[in-house]
């Protein structure tokens, strides 16, 4: 069950004209979890996606699904189905009909097909709505049948193009939690898209950070999150200080640097408060240190209301040796 | 302005977003009088004194189309309405209400001759016209990836239109002719011995010559319903895998149904009220309902003439109403 649906890219690479949008890409994907590609816009991550949904040709290199090298099979023959970043469902289909396309281009038999869209529409949720238009459906609901579309394939692979993008932040946290169950009882793997670190924070197996068309870091959020190889890394996923001092750059996380009025024992770097915000449970105060680094302390609300600062006063942002986390240079 | 007062934002709940935090020490602002707030809000304007009514600008932003379509074309079709009714002889016209031009036309063999042989061309023309056009527009639309590309090719397409129907008309003769370019051709290149005597004076003459005139009617229409299909759903139908064809049959075709709609008025309502190609091009041999009525309309036989124009626009009426009733053009329109 697992091998099936574990994917191996090799030093694929995809030109467009002069430019490289992926280039040597690398990665195994195991079977059966989930895997987030992060990156800013333009990093390559939905190209890669496309590749690995045969919607666009590999310019070099091979991609292997199950063990079986598919870089040169249409989509329909790897066992994958796209979730499109639009959902691109048929506008002038029916949300049955439109779960069903790709049963009837099997030559599936009406009532068959119809039968079998319809416990696809249950399994999200969406089975009164089989007569209705997309132009009649929100945003999550036309999602929703976006997504049993690409499952009644029954694909060893799904493939998301950015899919909680269109979505307000409340359905947001809810449809997160119910992309990762569908994976965990489908027993299938999962690759989604996404420029949110939260998000693939929030729900990966195997968290992989591009940049420039080239994988800077893959590994568990964890991992990655107190382990960042990197300035680029450490910094797009936020929560972390990077700052430069006689060992070279480090990163230490916001959550573990402390305030203080005057320099005392151990590292520190000081400066003056740039700005407060109150995010509920935690108090982000922003500093802008003597060098003209910009840092933040992520402080327990109790803490910051014990001795609060307010913008303009001076302050140290002070944090422990063991925290500190050394970056490769870049 | 009571309305003020419920805009402000409602109290903080005890222990809710922003009890207790640094910004809220600050005391909110004191309430604005309600005497100043109109005030505040909008600037006063100065000598604004005539505001015509929604209603008055409504009709004053749709009368220029309206008057132009009642004085050049309600007015002369309720002209011919009423004369179509009337008596004749060879010095005049009479004002009567007689049935006589209707039964004449609707009896006459000759009518349905020609009814027949100009449905066979809008028959003909459509069908090529729109494997034509529908190509022509899928090519530009999805094949051709650069905006600047398809611009230039949609000039190409358009530039043509620079010249006059008549004289793209009377272009073909030389080509099309028995010494010319084209037979010249084909005898130079050994592929026949004699000139081809079909190409001119011919119904195959006028079906080219529409074909020409009329396959940009096609592409212009179905172009435009073909850009607004999300690529992302080709894609999507080739992810459930659907083959070229069954994407063209179930997601691109249903999705161009108005494009198609429209091009295929367009070309049958062209080809219906034509007169100059089947003249030229025919060579005498084929007559259309038009070249009918400009014998009347010489013969100075109004009437007859008025009769004549009146069942034309009927017919095509029915047959425009028939195609709307397939698509809604209207509902797709406003989309």
């Amino acid at each position: 069950m697992d091998a099936r649906s574990e994917i191996e890219l090799v030093a694929v690479s995809k030109r467009f004209g002069a430019t490289m949008a992926v280039s040597g890409v690398s990665l195994r994907i195991p079977g059966a979890s989930y895997c987030c590609l992060l990156g800013p816009s333009g990093c390559g991550k939905t190209t890669t996606l496309r590749m690995i949904a045969g919607h666009e040709a590999a310019t070099d290199g091979d991609i292997l699904i199950g063990g079986q090298n598919v870089t040169l099979l249409p989509p329909i023959r790897r066992g994958t189905a796209m979730m499109f970043q639009s959902y691109a469902l048929f506008p002038h289909l029916n949300c049955l009909d439109n779960v069903a396309f790709s049963l009837k281009m099997r030559g599936v038999r009406k009532a068959e097909r119809h039968a079998s869209a319809r416990e696809y529409l249950a399994l999200v949720h969406m089975e009164q709505y089989g007569e209705r238009l997309p132009s009649q459906l929100s945003g999550g609901q036309q999602q929703r049948v976006a997504l049993a579309r690409a499952l009644i394939t029954r694909p060893r692979v799904l493939l998301l193009d950015e899919p909680l993008s269109a979505l307000d932040p409340f359905l947001r946290t809810r449809v997160r939690e119910e992309l990762k169950r569908l994976q965990r009882e489908l027993g299938i793997t999962f690759i989604h898209v996404t420029h949110s670190q939260d998000e693939a924070m929030a729900m990966a197996d195997l968290m992989v950070v591009m940049e420039e068309g080239e994988i800077r870091q893959s590994g568990p959020p964890r991992d990655i999150f107190e382990r960042p190889t990197n300035a680029f890394i450490a910094r797009f996923i936020g929560g972390h200080n990077v700052l430069p001092t006689e060992r070279g750059l480090i990163a230490i996380r916001a959550d573990r640097c402390r305030l203080a009025g005057a320099p005392g024992a151990g590292p520190c770097v000081s400066g003056h408060i740039a700005a407060v915000e109150y995010q509920g449970a935690m108090v982000r105060v922003a500093l802008a240190t003597d060098a003209g680094e910009e840092a933040s302390a992520l402080l327990p609300d109790n803490d910051f209301y014990a001795h609060p600062v307010s913008p303009g006063d001076a302050a140290t942002l002070m944090w422990s040796e063991r925290d500190a986390h050394v970056l490769a240079d870049a | 302005m009571n309305w003020i007062a419920k805009r402000s934002p409602p109290p903080l709940a005890a222990g809710g977003w922003g009890e207790g935090a640094a910004q809220t020490r600050v005391a909110p602002p004191p309430p604005i009088p309600p005497d100043q707030v109109r005030s505040r809000l909008l600037p006063r304007r100065e000598g604004v004194s005539f505001r015509p009514s929604p209603w008055l600008i409504s009709w004053f932003q749709l009368s220029p189309l309206s008057l132009v379509l009642l004085v050049l074309f309600a007015l002369p079709t309720m002209l011919f309405l009423v004369v179509s009714f009337f008596d004749y002889d060879r010095v005049g016209i009479y004002p009567a209400f007689l049935l006589d031009n209707y039964r004449e036309l609707l009896t006459t063999p000759t009518t349905l001759r020609v009814y027949i042989s100009s449905l066979k061309f809008a028959v003909v023309v459509w069908a090529i016209t729109l494997f034509l056009g529908f190509n022509i527009a899928w090519f530009l639309i999805f094949h051709i990836r650069s905006a600047t590309t398809r611009t230039v090719l949609f000039l190409l397409c358009a530039i043509p239109f620079w010249t006059s129907g008549i004289i793209r008309t009377i272009a073909w003769i030389p080509f099309l002719g028995r010494n010319g370019a084209f037979n010249t051709i084909l005898q130079s290149l050994d592929i026949t011995s004699q000139p081809l005597t079909f190409l001119l004076f011919s119904d195959f003459a006028v079906v080219v010559t529409y074909v020409h005139l009329f396959t940009l009617l096609m592409v212009g229409p179905i172009a435009n319903s073909m850009a607004k299909i999300d690529p992302a759903l080709l894609e999507a139908a080739r992810d459930a895998g659907a083959s070229r064809w069954r994407t063209m049959v179930d997601v691109v075709i249903p999705l161009s149904k108005t494009g198609i709609a429209l091009g295929s008025i367009l070309v049958f309502t062209q080809v219906m009220g034509d007169y100059f190609v089947v003249k030229q091009m025919s060579g005498g041999q084929s007559a259309s309902i038009v070249s009918m009525l400009s014998t009347e309309i010489q013969a100075m036989q109004y009437p007859p003439a008025s009769a004549n124009a009146m069942v034309l626009v009927v017919f095509v009426a029915i047959m425009v109403g028939c195609m709307m009733r397939i698509v809604d053009v209207r509902k797709e329109l406003v989309k």
